[in-house]
């Protein structure tokens, strides 16, 4: 595999000869499209990329991507993505999921591979709903929710994904909503700059199912003033005119107002993504106003792969055993003549 | 201190059968397993079966906490652990309780008489002593006061516990089974050497209990040493003693080798399968990648993923762990890339007996998943031929590009007996069926080789054959997928073809003592031994009419099976488990009437029953 110095592809390389079923108007299309453009940014060869993916709308992703893919069953896709980079840790490897495949059927997959860290990317469609199956609630739906399983609203209380990834150990956890494709794009080729299991959390809207889901966090209009979009180094800050910020009052983060009660910008929180404690990871995941998108948390940390190898090396190393024969003769052997 | 009863002559014997029974912390799968491998230096073929509970520690002297290792030393062929025994040692009340029904009348009982204590009787729910109220009358019983006598042997070795003195009593017995069957204590000295080499005092206390138990048998007239069994006549070669669960792994590093492959494991921990893992994942200097996966679903699919990206990739479980991977070889098989899983079966249905064997799970094996779903299906049926049938099962996954299933079971697994090396030389060559460089024009992942139909093997990181498989249908051509009607049923067919056709890569089943006659007994996988050795004794005593066949391909069934079957007036399938492997014959060939033998206790068979069953159909 040569190295990659200047760009060789564009979008049109990686979408595949297979028509996209996707509803029209989902954010699915945002998505993938977000996909074909971060690839030719991201200095691989088109041959060693892999899409992998479980059961649902969004599994469906990697039949679009002129790359390697396979499209498996429920919940598996981690597990199936763990041993195609163990096989070849050269691959750029993708897990492409939702809410059920990943936190539901797949929820013990889903924490294994973040507490591993093998370097490979998830991204998780969120739509807090089960569109494929035509409406049921998911582990992200709300309390109170109706859908076709919850008639009478959904008394089962959410995961927050972000949350169940830090407890699982994750090192890289990124939020985006589903309509800023320039954003997404960036933060795609971010997860695969990063050594060790990335995952981001996409909201995407079900237009069929559950639409309007996140209008009130994402919608154009109102996303500046409710979302506080975090980059590592910079300031707390948010809202349409940017007088927004946040900072520690004791243990909480809290909302002011720059300018107000003797604020300034100098007194807000700057954002630590590369922090090894995820307590402020934690909260900032944990915040509902302003919600946090961005990279939340980034930390480098030594991949599963690195240690295997490091691994395999001392024992190659001080091992007497080169073929399989040294072994078989060794030991305690016996001749019949 | 030592009474002996029912005098015995000095004897030059065949073979014998030796049983080491105790409580699970005794010591016991240690004690037997040192006898075996020594008793195989010294050139005797042998049989081993540990039987033991599936409490790691049960309480102590009780009834079913009693651990056991069978072993069967010949200068004859020996095929099974043995039935009947001709000596057995019992470290307490309870391994003599439960175990004194396999002796002999008139054989040997050893026991540590030390043990015979109130409590310990009560334990293993003996109203009298067995010693004293003459129950033993029929067995020639020595009583050896061993827990004293491995005390005094230990008086003057500095750093040793209480606990650490009881536990090498093994050793004891073990130098008195040494000296009577006039065995050398050099193997297991250097075991010593070897395991305790950074702790000497260990060394020398073993050494030192080992060689006490030996002159004792020694100085006492009233143990013959009578008993001598020469070296068995083997195959020229060189041998070493291999573990059925050990035979598989070093089956999977050769065919990886041979193969020109990188081999993955994923795995999940199960009894009695755990073995394998425990083998694989000290190879790395092979570059065995060997997972420890979060269950045995992850067990699986990462072994997909790993096959996907072009390692010789394999899972290992038993019963239940099957049950779970059952969707995930659907997938393998539908996306048609070589995987090999490993079912080391046990009793099942459910959790079952996890410690003992059983052939129950063929059917599970055969049928085990949903849709129309056939994978070649193969079974070992020796420790040793462990080593072959992994190979096999590789070299079919690779060059039919499929899933295969290898059944082994507890008996074979645990058991050990020789094996004749094979070096990487005489194996068989494994042909991959990557593509290495894509060709000009289109490549399409299900173009298929016109003889085998297998398909082509694409691996990520190989420029212009990227492509996409997975669960849905897909086109026979392209591999896209298809909802089309007729490309459905014709996929179904071509993958259900290309499994018969593994038909003309498989040898014929082999009849044994007879090419025809009036029964034919008919077994498949761990029973080989059972089965076989029967046959023999039957054939030896003039009953030349009883034939043999055993079948370590399943599905498909090797081409001459109806033939094989058509020259028997009576069939009669032998097998663990309630008659799966009769059921599949008759599916197969109707017209024969199939009898059955069956067994469900998680037991290997005992020769006697089979060889009154065996009499009984040609009378």
């Amino acid at each position: 595999m040569e190295a990659i110095t200047e760009q060789k592809y564009t979008f049109k390389d990686f979408a595949s000869d297979q028509e996209v079923r996707w509803c029209p108007g989902c954010d699915d299309y945002v998505i993938l499209r977000s996909m074909q453009k971060a690839l030719p940014e991201m200095g691989v060869n088109r041959e060693d990329v892999v899409f992998i993916s479980g059961i649902g709308c969004s599994s469906r992703f990697p039949y679009y991507m002129n790359t390697y893919g396979m499209h498996t069953i429920h919940g598996r896709a981690p597990g199936i993505a763990s041993g195609v980079k163990l096989a070849n840790p050269k691959l750029s490897v993708w897990v492409m999921t939702g809410d059920g495949d990943a936190m539901a059927i797949g929820g013990n997959h889903f924490i294994h591979v973040l507490r591993r860290n093998i370097d490979l990317n998830i991204v998780l469609f969120n739509n807090e709903i089960y569109g494929l199956t035509k409406g049921q609630f998911s582990p992200t739906s709300k309390v109170g929710q109706k859908t076709k399983s919850s008639p009478y609203g959904n008394t089962q209380g959410p995961f927050s994904p972000g949350e169940l990834a830090l407890g699982a150990g994750a090192r890289f956890f990124a939020r985006i909503g589903g309509n800023v494709p320039k954003e997404i794009t960036q933060m795609l080729i971010d997860a695969h700059k990063f050594k060790g299991t990335s995952l981001i959390e996409v909201l995407q809207n079900c237009v069929i199912f559950n639409d309007g889901c996140f209008t009130h966090l994402t919608d154009k209009d109102v996303k500046e003033d409710k979302q506080v979009f975090l980059e590592h180094g910079k300031p707390m800050i948010f809202g349409k005119n940017r007088d927004k910020g946040i900072i520690l009052n004791k243990l909480k983060l809290e909302v002011v107002t720059i300018g107000e009660n003797g604020i300034t910008q100098e007194d807000l929180l700057v954002h630590d993504a590369k922090e090894k404690d995820p307590t402020m990871h934690q909260m900032l995941i944990r915040l509902t106003y302003p919600l946090a998108t961005g990279i939340i948390r980034s930390f480098d940390d030594t991949t599963l792969e690195e240690q295997e190898d490091a691994l395999t090396a001392q024992v190659k190393a001080s091992s007497k055993f080169k073929k399989v024969d040294d072994l078989f003769f060794s030991g305690e052997t016996y001749t019949v003549n | 201190m030592i009474t002996t009863k029912a005098k015995l002559q000095p004897e030059v014997i065949d073979a014998v059968v030796i049983r080491f029974v105790g409580d699970s912390g005794d010591g016991m799968q240690l004690t037997g397993s040192q006898f075996s491998d020594t008793s195989a230096m010294f050139g005797n073929d042998i049989a081993t079966f540990p039987n033991y509970p599936s409490e790691i520690r049960a309480p102590q002297g009780s009834l079913y906490g009693v651990s056991g290792f069978q072993v069967h030393i010949g200068s004859v062929e020996i095929s099974t652990p043995g039935d009947n025994l001709d000596l057995l040692v019992a470290m307490n009340p309870a391994g003599l309780k439960t175990n004194l029904h396999a002796l002999k009348p008139g054989h040997t009982i050893i026991v540590d008489s030390d043990s015979f204590s109130k409590k310990n009787l009560e334990k293993a729910q003996y109203e009298t002593n067995p010693l004293t109220d003459g129950s033993l009358e029929n067995y020639r019983v020595i009583q050896v006061d061993m827990t004293s006598l491995t005390k005094a042997a230990l008086k003057n070795v500095e750093g040793l516990d209480n606990k650490a003195i009881l536990r090498s009593k093994n050793m004891f017995a073990l130098g008195m089974v040494y000296w009577m069957y006039g065995r050398s204590k050099e193997h297991t000295v250097s075991f010593f050497n070897k395991k305790f080499k950074s702790t000497p005092h260990l060394i020398e206390s073993n050494t030192n209990v080992l060689n006490a138990g030996f002159y004792f048998a020694e100085t006492l007239e009233l143990i013959p040493n009578a008993y001598t069994i020469s070296p068995a006549k083997m195959n020229p070669g060189t041998y070493r003693i291999i573990m059925g669960n050990d035979a598989t792994a070093w089956g999977f590093l050769a065919a990886a080798e041979k193969a020109g492959l990188e081999l993955f494991l994923g795995s999940y921990p199960i009894t009695p399968a755990t073995d394998i893992l425990h083998e694989l994942v000290k190879h790395k200097h092979f570059g065995v990648k060997a997972f420890q996966a979060e269950d045995e679903i992850a067990g699986i699919t990462s072994a997909i993923g790993a096959s996907f990206a072009g390692d010789l990739a394999i899972t290992t479980t038993s019963g239940p762990g099957l049950a779970l991977k059952g969707e995930a070889i659907g997938l393998a098989m539908i996306m048609e890339l070589p995987l090999v899983i490993v079912n080391v079966q046990r009793g099942g249905p459910s959790t079952g007996l996890p410690t003992k064997t059983e052939q129950s799970d063929l059917l599970q094996a055969m049928y085990g998943r949903n849709g129309e779903s056939p994978v070649i299906v193969i079974a070992a049926s020796t420790p040793a031929n462990c080593f072959k049938y992994a190979y096999e099962a590789s070299k079919l996954a690779l060059e039919h590009m499929t899933p295969v299933i290898l059944l082994t079971d507890g008996y074979i697994a645990n058991g050990s007996a020789p094996w004749k090396i094979q070096s990487l030389d005489e194996l068989p060559e494994i042909k991959n069926r990557i593509t290495k460089v894509a060709p000009e024009g289109v490549w399409h992942p299900y173009t298929r080789d016109e003889e085998t139909l297998a398909r082509n093997w694409g691996i990520p990181g190989t420029p212009g054959l990227e492509h996409r498989v997975g669960g849905l249908e897909k086109d026979s051509v392209t591999g896209n997928v298809s909802h089309n009607p007729e490309n459905h049923e014709k996929m179904t067919h071509i993958r259900a073809e290309k499994i018969k056709r593994v038909q003309n890569y498989i040898p014929d089943v082999k009849t044994e003592f007879a090419d025809a006659g009036d029964l034919l007994v008919v077994g498949w996988g761990g029973t080989y031994g059972s089965l076989h050795s029967a046959v023999k004794q039957l054939n030896d005593e003039g009953y030349s009419n009883i034939g043999f066949a055993h079948f370590n391909y399943i599905n498909p069934l090797p081409k001459n099976t109806e033939e094989v079957l058509s020259k028997f007036k009576k069939i009669v399938v032998c097998e663990l488990n309630n008659g799966q492997f009769a059921k599949i014959l008759k599916i197969n060939f109707g017209k024969f009437d199939f009898l059955q033998k069956n067994k469900i206790q998680g037991l290997p068979f005992g020769n006697n029953e089979l060889i009154e069953e065996f009499k009984k159909l040609v009378q």
